[in-house]
């Protein structure tokens, strides 16, 4: 009679102690990391928005990487700064153009990794060989680039096959320099894929530690910027935590307990408004800085998304500012016809704009489709293609993308008012990324084409050529004009100084508005909402300190390692 | 006895085998190609690299071979307690994805249910014999079980953590802490986070317990032995006794379920408290494409349900004489 309950009492008890112990376990960090076991608030940025899983990978080398790791960390030689598009020298010193195919890096002396070894150019050379390597993201630059030669301990001297120019820049500010005394000592695989943890680094924080939801960065004091460039970061601590729900990461802003959120939050602009407690980079709408282009992507091999004409009536069609307003609120902008971003305007060719540029205007769209041969001949209300056959297309976006939905809702409405037949479906993002890889789509929305150092990485995504099986990153239209990517090679191999520059730039525009390869529709932002409960004087559009207060990878080098250099604590 | 064991183990094992395979399977079924979906999320910018790495990471993963040898690869590496690397978290392995959030899961889980499961069957029993605690404990539970509980975590959440801010509203403990450790205020402060999750849990399973069994022990008071006891003149308390053990019966099958799948979390829960766990995971797993991440965590589901259920039969057999007998008779 007894031995039952006791029997369920016992376990249960065990049960319970199990749970116990397990509660305290999790997360293990180095003891020495462990000297301070709680941040101080006030010497604390708290910022979330740029990772979506656990800290797990901490080497640069390979794709993936923690928040902070390529800037904060690892440093680039160069900065881009996205304002004055110019490339700022970093862990260079300077660098030029010796010759036609040779370029001469001077590195800035003094530079310390955080285990006390110097920075050298043995190191600049080390990691730009890992290149060779298969399955080093950069494996592409020794296409043309034919040898390092370190030519002192400060200097780097690099001899190219071709002298690509504009993606030379860009692998100056996207490729950070890694240690080669820790480095060597990994196996191949390591290099490639290991997790590098504990890093040795040269920037300005060190990781301090990390949990499945979170990671901090503790301030180095020898950081070599505070001496060369008088540039001291305020914040000792960087907490950056792993992306949460939209409702939970506006609590923890509402609640001062985040900084910085790097999140797209729906219906944030209501709270914008008159809230001196949140700052955004521009302080009426659209509030956040142009980001990357969200664009109408064609398959442009099947009927009738073959034929510029179409392409250009559904351009016609489409009311961009639909979307900016009730879908977005207000806080996106509506896009250029070139589909080049704000910080290229200096490039955007009027007259070409004037002769092919698009806008709103449903009745074009109509006469562009009449003149083009596109008629309603079976009266079902819908065009047919030339040949007679029914066009029936669909539009996919990702399931659970609550705006691209929206989005994708308002194109296929508005293009149905015209007459071409669109139906929009939301299916699961892997299958939408699969269909527009492999070709086998009709309309996808896509804006992998974003922030860079100059148009030409616009013109790549546009324009790239051959087309391959399986399209990754670019060309998703499958769009074939050998002249474009003739001009894009061009344009990758020309200095921004040289006149042919700007003119190289004005034809791609004119090809890519009469050929309308893909319809640029609004600008993705650089979402970004920061209170001022802790820190404050963060960088907005007007003055200096217009760094893009933003901690996605790849943000940092292009000047956002600035805003840390810049908030001050509210005191 | 023996035998019904060894009948018992003999099915686990197939349905052990048939479980590890749908788990092979069902990812594999999954649209899209997660290799070049890791590669999209790392932003690899150079255009030209991306086919070189995707073929790369093809390899690492073994993804470039028949599916058939997919799958021997899959037993091999399994019984050496290798199981893969996750695509998400890359390059941790699975193992150790896992096994970090699942302290937090179990930690949630096993005090809510287990003590929902006591308090609730206490409830029930009281409520079965009081007509006072019967017009007032019956009804809240009711209103408990029928809430959706979406609905009700996350007015917990709201409540709790915004309109009134007594309790944190993400994480298993406080940002500011550079990592678990032993001190009262972490453990204060660890608690402070838990209880939210934990009470939504706690307050739902609640009321099911207690309405079950109520009923149970209603039925059994009036079934043919307890009229027969209580003919016999047999004190009330001790009618009381025999249905309340009886009642429990049903009760520890149901409970048995529950804890097996302890392991595959509450993810509405971990979702709406932002707590970490392994319903946090499966959902990360799910939309990164996460195949072996998401194997990762199904077979600890998989071997959670078979071991409860393993000791729920067991604990029938040791709290039930009429198993006992049925065995020791043949059949089962």
């Amino acid at each position: 009679m007894r031995h039952p309950r006791t029997a369920v009492a016992i376990a249960a008890a065990a049960v319970m102690a199990l749970a116990a112990c397990t509660d305290d376990g999790g997360g293990g960090e180095d003891p020495d990391d462990l000297s301070i076991d709680q941040f101080p608030r006030d010497e604390t940025l708290y910022t979330t928005g740029a990772a979506w899983g656990p800290p797990a990978d901490w080497n640069p080398v390979s794709g993936g990487e923690v928040t902070g790791l390529r800037g904060l960390g690892y440093e680039p030689l160069y900065l881009f700064n996205p304002n004055t598009q110019e490339m700022e020298p970093w862990l260079a010193e300077s660098g030029e153009w010796t010759g036609d195919l040779t370029y001469q890096a001077t590195l800035r002396d003094g530079i310390t990794w955080s285990d006390g070894e110097q920075l050298t150019a043995e190191d600049v050379k080390y990691t730009v060989e890992l290149g060779q390597l298969d399955g080093v993201p950069y494996s592409n630059v020794w296409d043309w680039l034919e040898s390092v030669e370190v030519v002192d301990d400060l200097t780097v001297e690099f001899t190219f096959l071709e002298a690509r120019h504009q993606e030379w820049d860009n692998f100056l500010f996207n490729t950070t320099i890694v240690p080669e005394h820790v480095f060597s000592e990994y196996s191949e695989d390591d290099i490639v894929t290991g997790a590098n943890e504990d890093p040795v680094v040269s920037g300005p924080y060190t990781v301090h530690s990390h949990d499945q939801d979170r990671i901090a960065w503790v301030k180095r004091d020898d950081w070599w910027a505070t001496e060369a460039l008088g540039l001291e970061v305020q914040p000792t601590y960087i907490v950056d935590i792993v992306n949460t729900s939209n409702e939970v990461t506006l609590n923890m802003l509402m609640q001062g307990e985040v900084d910085l959120s790097n999140n797209f939050l729906p219906g944030i602009s209501d709270l914008l408004e008159g809230d001196p407690n949140l700052s955004t980079y521009f302080s009426e709408p659209p509030y956040m800085a142009p980001a990357n282009t969200a664009m109408l992507i064609p398959n442009t091999t099947m009927e009738p998304l073959d034929d510029a004409e179409f392409r250009r009536a559904m351009a016609f069609a489409i009311s961009p500012g639909e979307i900016v307003d009730s879908v977005y609120s207000g806080i996106v902008a509506e896009a250029n016809p070139t589909g080049l971003l704000p910080i290229w305007e200096n490039y955007y060719d009027q007259e070409a704009i004037s002769e092919s540029g698009f806008q709103f205007e449903p009745s074009e769209a109509v006469s562009v489709l009449e003149e083009a041969g596109y008629e309603d001949s079976d009266g079902d209300g819908f065009v047919e293609t030339l040949s007679g056959d029914p066009v029936e297309l669909t539009l996919n976006v990702p399931a659970g993308w609550t705006d691209w939905e929206e989005a994708a809702r308002a194109i296929a409405s508005d293009l149905r008012d015209v007459g071409i037949n669109v139906t929009e479906e939301f299916l699961d993002a892997g299958a939408v990324d699969e269909a527009r890889d492999s070709g086998e789509f009709e309309l996808v929305l896509n804006n992998q084409s974003g922030i860079t150092n100059s148009p030409w990485g616009h013109y790549r995504y546009l324009f790239q050529l051959p087309v391959q099986d399986v399209q990754t990153g670019a060309n998703f239209a499958r769009f074939e004009s050998q002249e474009a990517w003739d001009l894009t090679q061009q344009l990758a191999a020309t200095a921004t100084d040289d006149p042919e520059y700007a003119e190289i730039i004005a034809d791609l525009q004119r090809i890519s508005l009469e050929e309308m390869p893909s319809i640029p529709i609004w600008y993705n932002g650089a979402w970004a909402q920061a209170s001022n409960a802790v820190w404050t004087n963060w960088p907005t559009q007007e003055g200096d300190n217009n760094a893009y207060p933003v901690t996605w990878n790849g943000f940092w080098t292009m000047g956002s390692i600035y805003m840390l250099t810049e908030l001050e604590p509210a005191g | 006895m023996g035998r019904y064991f060894r009948r018992k183990l003999l099915i686990y094992g197939v349905t052990f085998v048939i479980a590890v395979t749908i788990n092979f399977a069902i990812p594999r079924m999954m649209p899209g190609d997660p290799i070049a979906r890791m590669l999209a999320q790392n932003k690899v910018s150079n255009v030209e690299s991306a086919a070189r790495m995707h073929a790369y990471y093809n390899d690492l993963f073994g993804l470039d071979v028949p599916l058939w040898q997919q799958y021997l690869n899959y037993w091999g590496a399994l019984f050496q307690g290798d199981l893969g690397v996750s695509l998400f978290a890359f390059p941790s392995p699975v193992s150790s994805v896992v096994l970090d959030a699942l302290p937090y899961t179990l930690g949630l889980l096993l005090p809510a249910i287990l003590l929902s499961w006591f308090v609730g069957n206490g409830l029930g029993a009281i409520a079965a014999r009081s007509k006072w605690l019967d017009n007032t404990a019956l009804p809240v539970s009711y209103l408990l079980t029928a809430v959706p509980y979406m609905w009700l975590a996350i007015l917990l959440a709201w409540v709790g953590g915004v309109i009134l801010g007594w309790f944190p509203v993400a994480g298993g403990y406080s940002f500011s802490f550079s990592g678990p450790q032993f001190s009262w205020n972490f453990i204060v402060d660890a608690l402070h986070h838990w209880f939210l999750p934990f009470l939504s849990l706690f307050l739902v399973a609640l009321g099911g317990w207690a309405i079950g069994m109520r009923n149970l022990v209603i039925y059994e008071l009036e079934s043919d032995y307890s009229n027969y006891m209580q003919t016999l003149g047999a004190p009330r308390r001790l009618v009381r006794r025999y249905a309340f053990r009886n009642a429990m019966l049903p009760q520890i099958s149901g409970l048995a379920l529950q804890l097996g799948v302890v392991v595959g979390g509450a993810l509405v829960t971990e979702v709406v408290f932002a707590y970490p766990g392994l319903g946090s995971l499966v959902l990360d797993a799910i939309q990164n494409q996460d195949f072996f991440l998401l194997q990762g965590i199904l077979l600890f589901i998989v071997i959670g349900v078979l071991v409860f259920n393993f000791l729920a039969d067991v604990v029938y057999v040791l709290v039930d004489p009429r198993t006992r007998l049925g065995l020791e008779g043949g059949a089962s």
